[in-house]
C-alpha cells in the first residue's frame, strides 16, 4: 500500500534526535512489556513478520509520524489479536481503566508456565529463517540491467515508491527467499528470488539533485524486476 | 494484484500520556497473560537479553576480529552469519546477515525506509533515531549532508556512499575501516574502539588513546 510509512525520501522532517550513543535500550518499562509482545504473539500464531509490519502500516498516518516507535508495536499486537479473537476491545478499555486508577495493580499469575521462556531463548539465538527452497529458475543474474515495476499494490508490499519505475544492475543474487507481497496478506510464502539492486542517486532523485557520488541498494523480490533491455519507455510504467 | 483496500487499524484511542501509555500496556498484557500468549517471565527474560547479552559489544567483537585475521575477514564479506556464528553470535532479525567494508574510496550506511530493521545479534535493538522518519526519510537522499550535519561526520566528496536499504530479511551492517595507529592494540583493545555507530555507518571507531581503549 502507498501510506506515510514508506519514508525514503520524504522531505521537511527535521534533523536527527542523535542520542549520541547514550540511549538506554529501553527508556520506560512498558517499552520493553511492548517490546516483548512480538515475540511472544508471533509463537501464539497471531500473525507472521510482515503481517506485523502491514498491521502497523495500516495505523492512523498522523499517528504514526508523531508516536512513540513501540506505540505501533501496541497497536499492531492489539489488531491482529483482536482478529484473532483474543481480545476483546470492550475488556481492553475496562482493563486499561482499572490501571489506570489503580497503578500498582498487579498483572494476573501465570508463571507455572515456562514453556514461552524456553521458547524465548531459542527464538533469540536461532531465529526464522527466510530463506526458502524453490526448483524457480532465476531470470536475472548479476550484472543485468534491471527495471523496477510501477505496480502499487494495495496490500502489504517492499515495493518502497523511490524505487519504483527506477533503472538498476544486479549486484548480488541471494537466492529465494519467501514472499512479503503474500506472506504479508496471508496469501502464503510463496518463495522467489530475491536480487541486491544498485540504483545511482542521480537515477533515484535527478543528476541536478543528487549526490554526484552516491548510490542506493535495495533488495527486491523477482515480481518487482523486468529486464530493461526488453523494456520500452512505456512498459516502464505498466 | 488483487488485495482489497487496506482498511485502517484501530489507533482511535490516542495514548497521550505515559501514564495512558503504561495503562494499556498493562491491561493488554494483563489480558494477553490470561489467554496463555504472554507471561511476564518471557517479559523479563527478554529484556535481559537485549538489555545485557545482545548488542552492539558483539558486533565489535567481529569487526575486531576481522581487523586481526584477514582469513576471517574474508569468510566475514563472503558469507557474515556463518561468520559470525564462529564466534557464537546469530540468531533473531540477523538470521542471514551481509557485511559490507569501507575502503578509502567508499563508504556504506544502512537503513531501513519502510520501517525499522536492524541487525540484532551484533547491534542489540536499534536506537530511536534509528526508526524515526527524519533518518529513513533522509539518509537514502541526503546521505552526506545527513552524515556530515546530524551526526558530525563529514565524509570527504571523493568517497562514494552506498545506502543499504534493508527492504528484505537480510540484515546489512558496516564494517568500519581499522583507525590509523591502532597496530600495536590486541583484538580485545580493538574491539573498545568500535561504535555502534560505526557499524551502522554513521560514525567512526573511536580513535586510538581516546581513553575508550584503557
Amino acid at each position: 500500500m502507498n501510506g506515510v510509512f514508506d519514508l525514503g525520501g520524504t522531505d521537511g522532517l527535521g534533523k536527527v534526535e542523535n542520542d549520541h550513543m547514550s540511549e538506554p535500550v529501553f527508556r520506560a518499562d512498558w517499552e520493553k512489556r511492548a517490546f516483548s509482545m512480538f515475540a511472544q504473539s508471533a509463537r501464539a500464531g497471531l500473525f507472521n513478520v510482515d503481517q506485523f509490519r502491514h498491521g502497523i502500516e495500516k495505523m492512523d498516518p498522523a499517528e504514526y509520524l508523531i508516536s512513540n516507535y513501540y506505540e505501533h508495536w501496541v497497536h499492531t499486537v492489539e489488531h491482529y489479536a483482536e482478529a484473532a479473537g483474543v481480545l476483546d476491545p470492550a475488556e481492553l478499555e475496562a482493563r486499561t481503566r482499572h490501571y489506570l486508577e489503580n497503578p500498582d495493580a498487579p498483572l494476573p499469575e501465570r508463571e507455572t508456565d515456562t514453556e514461552i521462556v524456553e521458547f524465548v531463548d531459542w527464538a533469540v539465538t536461532n531465529g526464522f529463517p527466510a530463506h526458502r527452497e524453490s526448483d524457480k529458475v532465476a531470470q536475472f543474474s548479476v550484472g543485468d540491467e534491471v527495471v523496477i515495476s510501477s505496480e502499487s499494490p494495495y496490500g502489504h508490499t517492499r515495493r518502497a515508491r523511490y524505487i519504483r519505475g527506477r533503472r538498476g544492475v544486479i549486484s548480488a543474487a541471494h537466492g529465494t527467499y519467501l514472499y512479503p507481497d503474500t506472506a504479508g496478506n496471508g496469501l502464503g510464502d510463496c518463495p522467489e528470488h530475491l536480487y541486491a539492486v544498485r540504483f545511482t542517486a542521480a537515477e533515484l532523485w535527478g543528476p541536478e539533485t543528487a549526490d554526484p557520488n552516491g548510490a542506493n541498494y535495495f533488495d527486491v523480490w523477482e515480481p518487482y524486476l523486468s529486464h530493461a533491455a526488453a523494456t520500452t519507455p512505456q512498459g516502464a510504467r505498466s | 494484484m488483487t488485495e482489497s483496500r487496506p482498511e485502517p487499524i484501530r489507533t482511535d484511542t490516542r495514548l497521550n500520556t505515559q501514564e495512558e501509555i503504561t495503562a494499556r500496556v498493562k491491561a493488554l498484557e494483563a489480558l494477553l497473560i490470561e489467554k496463555g500468549v504472554m507471561t511476564t517471565a518471557a517479559v523479563d527474560r527478554l529484556a535481559e537479553i537485549y538489555e545485557n547479552e545482545v548488542g552492539p559489544q558483539l558486533g565489535a567483537r567481529v569487526v575486531a576480529r576481522a581487523w586481526t585475521d584477514p582469513e576471517f575477514k574474508q569468510r566475514l564479506l563472503a558469507d557474515a552469519s556463518a561468520a559470525c556464528r564462529e564466534l557464537g553470535i546469530g540468531g533473531l532479525q540477523g538470521e542471514e546477515m551481509v557485511v559490507v567494508e569501507n575502503t578509502d574510496t567508499v563508504h556504506h550506511v544502512i537503513v531501513c525506509t519502510l520501517c525499522s530493521c536492524y541487525p540484532w545479534p551484533v547491534l542489540g535493538l536499534p536506537p530511536n533515531w534509528y526508526k524515526a522518519p527524519p533518518f529513513r526519510a533522509r539518509i537514502v537522499r541526503e546521505p552526506r549532508t545527513v552524515l556530515d550535519e546530524d551526526f558530525d561526520f563529514p565524509v570527504p566528496e571523493t568517497v562514494e556512499i552506498r545506502v543499504w536499504d534493508s527492504s528484505s530479511e537480510l540484515r546489512y551492517w558496516v564494517l568500519p575501516q581499522r583507525p590509523a595507529g591502532s597496530e600495536h592494540l590486541s583484538e580485545a583493545e580493538l574491539a573498545e574502539l568500535v561504535t555502534r555507530d560505526s557499524m551502522i555507518g554513521v560514525g567512526a571507531p573511536r580513535p586510538v588513546g581516546s581513553g575508550a581503549a584503557a
